[in-house]
C-alpha cells in the first residue's frame, strides 16, 4: 500500500510538480513575512517582472521553433544605450522607431543565420551575445548615456506613468503577452512555429518553408527586446552598456520554468508569464525574509533543475528510471 | 525436440498500464534450435512482451524462468548477462565509433594501467566478423556502414556473449532481398549452436521461410502456438486479427485516357538518370526496386524537396517548374513520405493539427485559425480511413503505426490531390491495417485519382499497381503491365538483368 501511495504522490509531482512547489512557497513566505501578499507588494512584482517577461515571452516563439536565443541580454542593452542618445540627438518621436529598426535588423541577422543559413542557433546567439555588447561599447564610446533633461522629457511615460491607475510597464508586458498569445495559438503562423519546431522535416514536407518561419522568430523576439530596452531606457532615463547583462539565462529559466522544451514544440505565452511570475517572486521573497540578494541566484538555479527533473519525470512516468 | 529443456519459459506474465491490460497471462517457451516466430497486429503486446524480457519492465504477476531456472530481470544488463541479446528494430548503435568498440562497448579488453588492448580487439573482433562472412572490418566506422551492415554488427555482438535466446525485432525491415538471405544463414548458425530464437515480424513470407513454430498474441492476450509445418497464411491471420482477410487483387482496371503527370528525362545528379514515365488519372503505378534505387529520391524531387539536374515535368499536359514542396503542394501533387515518424508527422502535436497542417493557411476565419473548419476534416476522414483515436485531441505519438499512417494518408487526401505519391505506405504497419490501406488505394484510383505507389515488398506492389515501373540503379529498367509481370521478371528487372531479354 506504502509503494501505491507513494507512486501516486510521484504522479501528481511528476504532473504538476512546478505549481505544487509554487503554491507551498508562496504560503511558506506569506508566513514568514506576512506583507509579501499584500497588494503593493504583488504589483512591485509584476512591474519589475516586467522587462524579464517582455523578452521572455519573445524568446518563447523562438524556443517553441527549436532554437535558442542568448543574445537577449545584450540586445536589451544595445536597444537602451540607442534609444538613450537617439532622445537627445533626434528626439524620441523619430529615435524610438530607429532604435526599434536596428534591434530588429540584428534580429533578422540571427534570423538569417539560424533559418537560412541553418546553423546552429545556440553558437550564432552565443556569438551575438557578445558581438552586440561590443556594438554597444563601440556605439557609447564606452560611456554611459544619459537624458540631458530628465524632468523636461514625456520619455519616461513608457517605464514610470501610470494609465488607469496601472503602471505603464505592466500593461505593455499585459499587451504583448495578449497579442502573442493570439499569434501563437490562434493563427496559421503561430500552428507553423509549432511544427517547425516539433519536427522540421515534417513541417517541410507538408510545404512550410522552414527557413522563413524560424527567421520571423528572431523578429519577434528582437521586436521584444526593443520593447524591453525602451521601458528600461525610460524608467531610467540613463544606463549603463551593460545594463541587460545576465538576462539571457533569467529569460531562458523563465521560459523553462514555464515547461517549454528546449527541443522544440512545446510551450505556451501565458506558461512562459507563470515561469516569470515565479522567478519574481522567488526573489521578492528571498528579500523579504532578509537574505541577500545575491542568494537569488543559487535558489533559481535549484528551482530550475528542479523544474526540468519533474518535466522530464512527467514524460517517462516516473521520476527515476534505471535507463536512459 | 519436445525432451529438451527450454533456454527461456514466460508463465502467465500479466502487466498492465494506467487504463490498460498490457499483457494478460502470456505464456510462451523457447526451445535450444528453434526459431519462435512472435506475431501480433501492432498493439497486441509484442513490444511490451520484449521490454519484459529486456529487463525493462517488471511484470506484475508471472514467472520468468530463464533454463528453468526462476528468475527476475532488474535491468537490461542482468537480461544480457542471462543470455537474452535483443537485435533491435531501430538500431543501438554509436555511429562514431568503430565497429570493435560497438560490439565489445563496456567491456574492451585492458592491458596495465586500463589501456585499451585494440590489437587483441581487432584480431577477436574480426574473427567473429569472419565467422559471419561480413565485408569489413573490425576498424571500420559504424557511420559508414549500411543498415544491413550495422544489423550484422548487432548480430555480432549477440554472438560475443554466450546468448542463449537471441531476439529478432523486425529484423528486415530495411534489408535488401540479398541481405535477407545473408541473415537467414546466420539464423541457421545459431540455430545448429542450440541457441533459441524469438522472432519478430509483420511478413508472413519470411515467418513461414524460417520459422519452427508460431505464437500469436492478440490485445494483449495470448492467442496460441502452431507448428509452422501444419498451419498456412489464413489461419495465422484468423488468429492475429479475428477474422480473416479478403485477398486483394485491382478489380477492375479504372485508368482513364488523360495523362496526369508526365515525367522526361528527368535527373538528379546520381541518384537518379533519365527517368521518364506517365500516370493516368485512375491509375495505380508501383515503383518497385532495391533501396537505393532512386524510387524516393525521384519521388521527392517531384514533390520539390529536391532540385532536378534535368528534364521536364508536366501536370495534366501543362510544364511545371517545382520548386519546393509548396511548389508541389500547389499544382496539386500530395506526397506520403516514407518515414512515417521522421517525415510525415509532427509527433508532439494532435491529430487534428497533423492533418490540417498544410492547408492551414487557408482554414482561417479573419487571420485566425478555424477550428470548426479543421474539425470537419478531421472528422470527415477520421470516418473515412476509420481512424482509432478517442478524439481529435490525441497526439498522434501516441496512436498505434497503421493510425499513425492514416493521419498521414488523410492529412494528404484531404488537400485533394490530383496526383497522390506513397512512398512505402505499409512499412511496419500489421496486416489488418495493411490490406485496409491497400484497399484504400485502389479505392482512389476508382475515383480517379493517379497514384505512385513505391514499395519494397513484392506482394503490396503486385496487389495494388495496374503497371509497375521496376528501377535499378537510378534508371528505370522496364514498365510492366499487370498482365505480363511476374516475379521472376521483377526481380530480375530491378537486379538489372532484365534489359538484355527484352532486347532480344
Amino acid at each position: 500500500m506504502a509503494q501505491g501511495n507513494l507512486k501516486v504522490i510521484g504522479e501528481l509531482l511528476a504532473k504538476h510538480g512546478i505549481l505544487v512547489a509554487f503554491i507551498i512557497f508562496m504560503i511558506v513566505f506569506t508566513v514568514l513575512n506576512p506583507r509579501f501578499i499584500t497588494s503593493d507588494n504583488v504589483l512591485g512584482v509584476v512591474r519589475s517582472s516586467a522587462i524579464l517577461g517582455v523578452m521572455a515571452i519573445g524568446v518563447t516563439f523562438v524556443v517553441v521553433s527549436g532554437n535558442l536565443d542568448l543574445s537577449v541580454g545584450s540586445m536589451m542593452s544595445f536597444s537602451t544605450i540607442v534609444v538613450l542618445d537617439l532622445h537627445d540627438k533626434i528626439g524620441p518621436i523619430l529615435g524610438i522607431p530607429v532604435m526599434f529598426a536596428m534591434t530588429m535588423a540584428l534580429g533578422a541577422l540571427i534570423g538569417f543565420l539560424v533559418g537560412y543559413l541553418k546553423l546552429n542557433s545556440l553558437i550564432v546567439t552565443l556569438g551575438m551575445l557578445s558581438a552586440i555588447h561590443g556594438l554597444t561599447l563601440t556605439y557609447s564610446g564606452g560611456k554611459n548615456m544619459d537624458i540631458a533633461d530628465k524632468d523636461g522629457t514625456w520619455f519616461s511615460i513608457f517605464g514610470q506613468g501610470e494609465i488607469l491607475g496601472l503602471p505603464v510597464p505592466i500593461l505593455l508586458f499585459a499587451l504583448l503577452a495578449a497579442g502573442l498569445t493570439l499569434l501563437l495559438s490562434k493563427t496559421p503562423f503561430g500552428r507553423k512555429v509549432y511544427a517547425v519546431g516539433g519536427n522540421g522535416v515534417a513541417a517541410t514536407f507538408s510545404g512550410i518553408p522552414r527557413a522563413r518561419i524560424v527567421f520571423y522568430c528572431y523578429l519577434i523576439s528582437s521586436f521584444c527586446v526593443a520593447v524591453a530596452g525602451l521601458i528600461q531606457a525610460s524608467r531610467s532615463l540613463g544606463s549603463q552598456n551593460t545594463v541587460g547583462q545576465g538576462l539571457e539565462l533569467e529569460v531562458l529559466a523563465a521560459v523553462i520554468l514555464g515547461g517549454a522544451s528546449l527541443l522544440g514544440g512545446s510551450g505556451t505565452i501565458f506558461k512562459t508569464v507563470i515561469g516569470v511570475l515565479i522567478l519574481g517572486f522567488i526573489q521578492n521573497g528571498l528579500l523579504l525574509i532578509g537574505l541577500e540578494f545575491y542568494v537569488q541566484y543559487i535558489v533559481t538555479w535549484v528551482i530550475i533543475i528542479l523544474a526540468v527533473w519533474l518535466d522530464i519525470a512527467a514524460k517517462r512516468g516516473q521520476l527515476w528510471s534505471p535507463i536512459a | 525436440m519436445s525432451d529438451q529443456k527450454p533456454v527461456l519459459t514466460l508463465k502467465n506474465i500479466v502487466k498492465t498500464f494506467p487504463g490498460v491490460i498490457a499483457l494478460n497471462k502470456v505464456s510462451l517457451d523457447i526451445l535450444p534450435g528453434e526459431v519462435h516466430a512472435l506475431m501480433g497486429e501492432n498493439g497486441a503486446g509484442k513490444s511490451t512482451l520484449m521490454k519484459v524480457l529486456g529487463g525493462i519492465y517488471q511484470p506484475d504477476e508471472g514467472q520468468i524462468l530463464v533454463a528453468d531456472k526462476p528468475t527476475i530481470l532488474r535491468t537490461p544488463l542482468e537480461a544480457k548477462n542471462k543470455g537474452i541479446v535483443f537485435i533491435h528494430q531501430e538500431l543501438s548503435l554509436a555511429e562514431e565509433l568503430s565497429v570493435a568498440e560497438n560490439i565489445y562497448m563496456g567491456e574492451l579488453p585492458l592491458k596495465s594501467f586500463g589501456r585499451v588492448d585494440w590489437a587483441k580487439l581487432y584480431s577477436d573482433v574480426d574473427e567473429i566478423l569472419d565467422r559471419l562472412n561480413c565485408g569489413f572490418k573490425a576498424q571500420t566506422i559504424v557511420g559508414d556502414l549500411s543498415i544491413a551492415n550495422k544489423q550484422m554488427v548487432e548480430i555480432a555482438r549477440a554472438l560475443t556473449v554466450d546468448a542463449k535466446t537471441v531476439i529478432f525485432d523486425e529484423p528486415t525491415a530495411s534489408l535488401t532481398d540479398a541481405e535477407k538471405i545473408v541473415l537467414f544463414d546466420i539464423i541457421e548458425d545459431l540455430k545448429s549452436r542450440g541457441v533459441g530464437i524469438v522472432y519478430i515480424s509483420h511478413r508472413m513470407e519470411e515467418i513461414f521461410r524460417i520459422s519452427d513454430r508460431i505464437s500469436v498474441l492478440r490485445d494483449g492476450e495470448y492467442r496460441g502456438t502452431l507448428k509452422t509445418s501444419e498451419t498456412d497464411h489464413d489461419e495465422l491471420t484468423k488468429l492475429m486479427i479475428g477474422r480473416s482477410l479478403e485477398h486483394t487483387r485491382p478489380e477492375e482496371s479504372a485508368t482513364k485516357e488523360e495523362i496526369t503527370l508526365e515525367v522526361k528525362n528527368l535527373s538528379c545528379g546520381d541518384l537518379f538518370k533519365d527517368v521518364s514515365f506517365n500516370v493516368h488519372a485512375g491509375e495505380v503505378v508501383g515503383f518497385y526496386g532495391l533501396v537505393g534505387a532512386g524510387r524516393t529520391e525521384l519521388a521527392e524531387t517531384i514533390f520539390g524537396m529536391r532540385r532536378k539536374t534535368s528534364g521536364e515535368i508536366y501536370l495534366n499536359g501543362k510544364h511545371v517548374e517545382i520548386n519546393s514542396p509548396a511548389d508541389a503542394i500547389n499544382h496539386g501533387i500530395s506526397l506520403v513520405p516514407e518515414d512515417r515518424k521522421g517525415q510525415g508527422l509532427v509527433l508532439g502535436m494532435n491529430c487534428r493539427e497533423n492533418m490540417t497542417l498544410p492547408q492551414i493557411d487557408d482554414l482561417t476565419v479573419g487571420n485566425l485559425t478555424a477550428p470548426a473548419a479543421e474539425q470537419d476534416i478531421f472528422q470527415k476522414y477520421k470516418e473515412k480511413l476509420e481512424i482509432k483515436t478517442p478524439n481529435w485531441k490525441q497526439i498522434v505519438g501516441n496512436l498505434s503505426g497503421g493510425n499513425q499512417q492514416k493521419i498521414v494518408i488523410g492529412k494528404w487526401l484531404s488537400m485533394h490531390p490530383n496526383l497522390l505519391i506513397v512512398d512505402e505506405p505499409t512499412r511496419g504497419i500489421d496486416v489488418g491495417s495493411k490490406s485496409e490501406i491497400h484497399n484504400l488505394i485502389r479505392e482512389l484510383a476508382g475515383q480517379g485519382y493517379a497514384v505512385i505507389v513505391i514499395s519494397s515488398e513484392m506482394p503490396e506492389i503486385l496487389s495494388v499497381s495496374d503497371r509497375i515501373v521496376a528501377m535499378f540503379h537510378g534508371e528505370i529498367m522496364h514498365t510492366f503491365t499487370s498482365d505480363e509481370v511476374t516475379e521472376d521478371k521483377l526481380v530480375q528487372a530491378i537486379s538489372g538483368i532484365y534489359e538484355n531479354d527484352s532486347a532480344a
